[in-house]
């Protein structure tokens, strides 16, 4: 039977009384000898099955329209082409996060230059990829706005606010009022998408790489017109993932649909341009940020409007502002998002939805209000940190922001800051910038089974890991509660048919699937109590051994038949009491060339606090990734489309400029502080992965300006834009 | 990617039988997105006497099948010809170095990505077809040297440099007469048939680069940049050669990359130089001479200040005393 638990009040913090000593312990990921062995079974590496064919997406190459024919015939007679699937179950683009339901199936219709249309099924890769490119099709097209600036399908929502923004910005004596672009950006995971579908009778197995397998279950059966219990998926190990692999893909279905039709099994893997025109891009931006403040550096007015873009019919908007909200305290805030329809690939989450680009601006915006002011700009972040969430009056649950500063500028050294533009080495302008980091933390519904035979442990859940450690955390939390050698536990990720966690995204899967896993081994240590005979608060285990009230006895004598416990937790009242979220400072100190405009980030410091850390190696790693893609969308990330038909320009990895190893200093430093967020969850926990983003780019900025002397609006600071930004031929 | 045939040359008269295969290493991406779709694979790779470096006089003869990474990490070119090691070493991967070749470096075709997307008109694809990238998204397209019919720009990085060098491409044709073309005559411009990049003729092959010997005394360096540290293609790039006496330059030679179909020579403002006192004015005079009015695409606009900025960069650096020193960032400049 499932417990289910509802986080409405804090609980003991049981994993600091614990003996076994393996949480938050730097532990090697189990998986890792697979992946580097190559032997981990990422979906299109895993052994095809036996009489597997192989599907081709086809792409639509008009901006909007009508497909009114398909020359299926001429393809047919092509070597080894098997079929031309249309269908109306295909869908025109992934699933948006946690959506349960299926995509857009549009048919006939077209709505973006790259939507699939149909998928060419031949005996080879090559030969459906070849027949897919000489296939010919006939549109009949409509005009369409495909650029956000030019479309007139524009709906702008009702401000959120607090306080009276008007009055306050009125009254304050000092202002910046600014205004900030940022481009698409692709999520770049390195594995391209892939399915490989299977019917059993009436069921379908899909193996592929997905993010949030309880979701994808009901988006592919919604889909495909059956119920979800008809549907299993697995996706044991997923190459990257940064919110692109959130829902199901056009890739999923098409290969479940072709796999029905053809009664074999067949697998689609995307092209790296496919993955580009077809999987959802984060949406680019124009960010109106108006700051005001009295003389003496106290913010008096805040306001972060932005623009953002989709297409038809997508629910999600990039929630630029959603930092800027709780950051900073004022007398009046105001945010207005404006979302433009166009005709292009959809936008949905990427890696910090909002934080990533929303931070960007608002935290170079808190940088020349700073500068304005005559102020030092940590000195300003640090006067103005609010009490409560200053838009709903919520206490935070846990908020090291402060701290984070203060010891970051320590540890950076920033008191040894200099003027701005003041310093060179040669050629090259030295600059020194930093930027407050947070990312709001959530808990979302999860379960988790945990067995337990002997001293052998095995965990069970649909969560998966995207290269983030979920295999570690959920093994170490289990290690630690059974008190056993991490050798002695296994963790099964990645299959529909085991208990429905929360998945991979928002940051919210440690804690989510973590928090399950915990309660679940929970109720196995209440077992193991009742067997030797002590209260479930006495109870020890460590090393393999029960000890309480003076009993004690081996787990391996004592559990002679498996314990089999099952939990579920979700959000509750804690969720409205008080505001969780990680918070951070990020440090940046970069070399600008004061002739090419080129930039070189030559350190780095993050300084966060997010709950309790959980494995420190892993952590680490999430929190320089992060980082990493901080220094990409202040510096390189610039996914370009045509302005006539919407079309990706940038549809590979050396056109679309993710940071490469000369573009990361060697001096990238993280430091945790010791936190527990007892409201978020009962493990203390936060997420991890987007904070080290949300930020960081704002610090490289603000350091080029600091650098140079000249600010940055339209991001990345790429060097032509550099050079303008100097004013000077 | 079609069926093709692959045949392995034994020898010079098989080369005319298909499309030329060396490190393939722009060939086999072009192929599997079927921008080229040849029905015979050459592999030359097997053919002897084309991968050695050899002293020729006070130069080298370069084999076509030398790889980028034998060539930028030869001793002697090091010594020599440090700008050509720099601009090799400033392209793709180090992987992909090992297996691109001396002579498929200079074969290898635009980034343009009108020419690499096959939904998009393209005149050096399909003849006739149209250019897309008129009007379209431009960044990395030419400033000089386009036509109606094509905007795209040259990738190359060791072209440049081989291109500052004065070296000469040594081509063996099918009646198995050698020719040796200089730099600066072997490519041609776009117009109205960018499908035709070079005067190679049918059955004419690389055999060899022949790099005369360096001007004794001369500074040399490539100066690229790009939009990322490493591994990206030039927006704009200069290779420079300057010999001094004293304040005075007494030799120059220059070629600027990814601003033209092929590496881009400026007699007028080798001529400004010679001879003449460095300074700050002097280069500005050059710079207002290399520099075009306008851009043939409103995205590339951005090069000509760009351009500017770098060739002063890279004459200060070539005739000042230095500019880099005293940082450690020198290793992102390679």
């Amino acid at each position: 039977m499932t417990d289910r638990f509802t986080m409405d009040e804090p609980q003991p913090r049981l994993l600091d009384e614990t003996g076994q000593g393996v949480i938050g312990t730097p532990m090697d990921r189990p998986d890792g000898p697979q992946k580097v062995s190559g032997t981990a079974g990422y979906t299109a590496d895993h052994p095809a099955p036996e009489g597997m064919a192989h599907g081709y997406l086809v792409r639509a190459t008009i901006a909007r329209g009508k497909v009114l024919k398909i020359d299926r015939e001429g393809a047919m007679g092509l070597e080894g082409v098997l079929d031309v699937i249309t269908d109306p179950r295909m869908t025109r683009n992934p699933a948006q996060g946690m959506a349960g339901e299926a995509p857009v199936q549009p048919a006939d219709a077209v709505h973006y230059h790259g939507q699939p249309i149909a998928l060419v099924v031949a005996s080879t890769f090559e030969a459906a990829r070849d027949a897919a490119q000489r296939l010919s099709v006939e549109y009949e097209t409509e005009d369409a706005a495909v650029s956000p600036g030019n479309t007139r399908d524009t709906e702008v929502d009702d401000p959120e606010t607090a306080g009276d923004f008007d009055a306050a910005w009125d009254s304050s004596e000092v202002t910046v009022d600014l205004n900030y672009t940022t481009p698409s950006h692709a999520a770049a995971a390195m594995e391209p998408h892939a399915a490989v579908a299977q019917w059993n009778g009436d069921a379908v197995e899909l193996r592929g790489s997905l993010q949030m397998v309880r979701f994808n279950k009901k988006e592919l059966a919604d889909s495909l017109g059956i119920d979800a219990s008809q549907v299993r998926i697995l996706s044991p190990f997923v190459g990257g993932g940064f919110g692109s692999k959130l829902g199901i893909g056009p890739e999923a279905v098409a290969a479940a649909i072709a796999s029905q039709k053809l009664g074999r099994p067949v697998r689609v893997v995307m092209t790296r341009q496919n993955v580009f025109d077809m999987i959802l891009r984060r949406s680019e931006t124009a960010q109106h940020v108006r700051l005001g403040a009295t003389r003496d550096g106290r913010i008096t007015a805040i306001s972060h409007d932005d623009r953002v873009s989709n297409l038809d019919e997508e629910g999600f908007a990039e929630p630029v502002s959603q930092a800027s909200q709780f950051l900073y305290g004022a007398d009046g805030l105001s945010f207005t998002q404006t979302v433009a329809r166009i005709a292009a690939t959809p936008a949905g989450s990427v890696r910090a939805p909002g934080e990533a680009v929303g931070m960007v601006a608002f935290e170079a915006a808190i940088d020349e209000l700073a500068d304005k002011l005559g102020m030092d700009p940590l000195d300003l972040r640090l006067k103005n940190l609010p009490e409560k969430h200053p838009m709903d009056g919520r206490p935070y649950s846990a908020r090291r922001l402060a701290d984070c500063l203060t010891e970051g500028a320590e540890l950076f050294g920033w008191d040894a800051r200099w003027e701005a533009g003041s310093r060179r080495e040669g050629d090259w302008l030295i600059g020194m910038g930093m930027s407050s980091a947070a990312r709001s933390n959530v808990l979302v519904k999860s379960a988790a089974r945990v067995r337990l035979t002997g001293d052998r442990a095995i965990v069970e859940t649909d969560m998966t890991d995207i290269g983030t450690g979920s295999y570690a955390i959920l093994n170490q939390i289990a290690a630690e509660m059974l008190g056993l050698s991490p050798d002695r536990v296994e963790v099964r990720l990645g299959d529909s048919d085991l208990p429905g966690a929360s998945g991979s995204g928002g940051s919210f899967g440690a804690s989510s699937a973590g928090s399950a896993t915990f309660l679940a081994a929970k109720k196995i240590r209440a077992e193991i109590a009742r067997k030797i005979g002590c209260s479930e608060e006495a109870l020890t285990l460590q090393k393999g051994r029960a000890r309480g009230d003076n009993r004690e006895a081996d787990l391996s004598g004592l559990v002679t038949e498996e314990i089999v416990a099952e939990a579920e937790i979700e959000g509750g009242k804690t969720a409205e009491s008080h505001f969780s979220s990680g918070f951070g400072a990020h440090f940046a100190e970069v070399a600008v060339n004061e002739w090419t405009g080129e930039v070189r980030v030559r350190r780095m410091l993050g300084v966060m606090s997010m709950g309790r850390i959980l494995n420190e190696k892993t952590a680490r790693s999430q929190a320089l990734g992060g980082m990493i893609w901080g220094i990409g969308t202040a510096l390189t990330e610039d996914m370009q489309s045509d302005s006539r038909d919407g079309h990706v320009v940038t549809r590979d990895l050396a056109n679309y400029h993710v940071p490469s190893h000369a573009d990361v200093p060697g001096d990238m430093q993280v430091v945790f502080l010791e936190e527990r967020d007892d409201w978020a969850n009962p493990i203390q926990t936060k997420g991890i992965g987007e904070l080290g983003i949300s930020g960081a780019g704002a610090a490289v900025i603000n350091a080029i300006s600091h650098a140079s002397g000249h600010r940055i609006y339209d991001i990345p600071a790429l060097p032509d834009r550099v050079i303008s930004s100097f004013g000077v031929k | 990617m079609r069926p093709f045939d692959y045949q392995r040359a034994t020898s010079f008269d098989d080369v005319s039988a298909g499309q030329i295969i060396a490190g393939g290493t722009n060939l086999l991406d072009l192929m599997k997105i079927q921008v080229m779709t040849p029905d015979t694979l050459v592999d030359i790779t097997r053919l002897e006497g084309l991968s050695e470096i050899q002293a020729e006089g006070e130069g080298l003869r370069i084999g076509a099948l030398v790889t980028n990474s034998a060539l930028a990490n030869d001793a002697r070119v090091r010594a020599g010809w440090p700008l050509l090691s720099r601009a090799i070493l400033a392209g793709a991967s180090a992987q992909i170095r090992n297996k691109a070749t001396t002579g498929g470096n200079l074969l290898q075709r635009t980034r343009c990505p009108y020419f690499y997307d096959t939904s998009q008109a393209c005149n050096k694809r399909t003849p006739g077809e149209g250019c897309a990238a008129q009007g379209g998204a431009g960044r990395m397209l030419a400033l000089f040297g386009t036509s109606e019919h094509c905007l795209a720009a040259h990738p190359s990085d060791m072209a440049v440099a081989l291109t500052a060098l004065e070296a000469a491409v040594e081509i063996r044709s099918a009646d198995g007469e050698t020719r040796q073309v200089p730099m600066h005559e072997f490519y041609r411009g776009p117009g109205d048939r960018p499908d035709i990049e070079n005067g190679l003729g049918k059955g004419d092959l690389i055999t060899a680069v022949i790099l005369p010997s360096p001007h004794a005394g001369a500074r040399q360096t490539y100066r690229k940049v790009r939009d990322r540290a490493s591994y990206a293609f030039a927006l704009v790039s200069v290779a420079g050669s300057v010999a001094m006496e004293g304040d005075t330059i007494t030799q120059v030679s220059l070629a600027y990359g990814s601003v033209a179909p092929h590496p881009w020579m400026d007699h007028d403002v080798v001529q400004l130089l010679q001879g003449e006192t460095a300074s700050n004015a002097l280069f500005e005079r050059a710079a207002d001479a290399l520099v075009p009015d306008s851009a043939p695409h409103p995205d590339t606009d951005y090069k000509r200040n760009l351009l500017r900025r770098t060739f002063i960069a890279t004459m200060r650096q070539l005739t000042g005393p230095g500019d880099t020193a005293g940082t450690d960032i020198a290793r992102t400049q390679g």
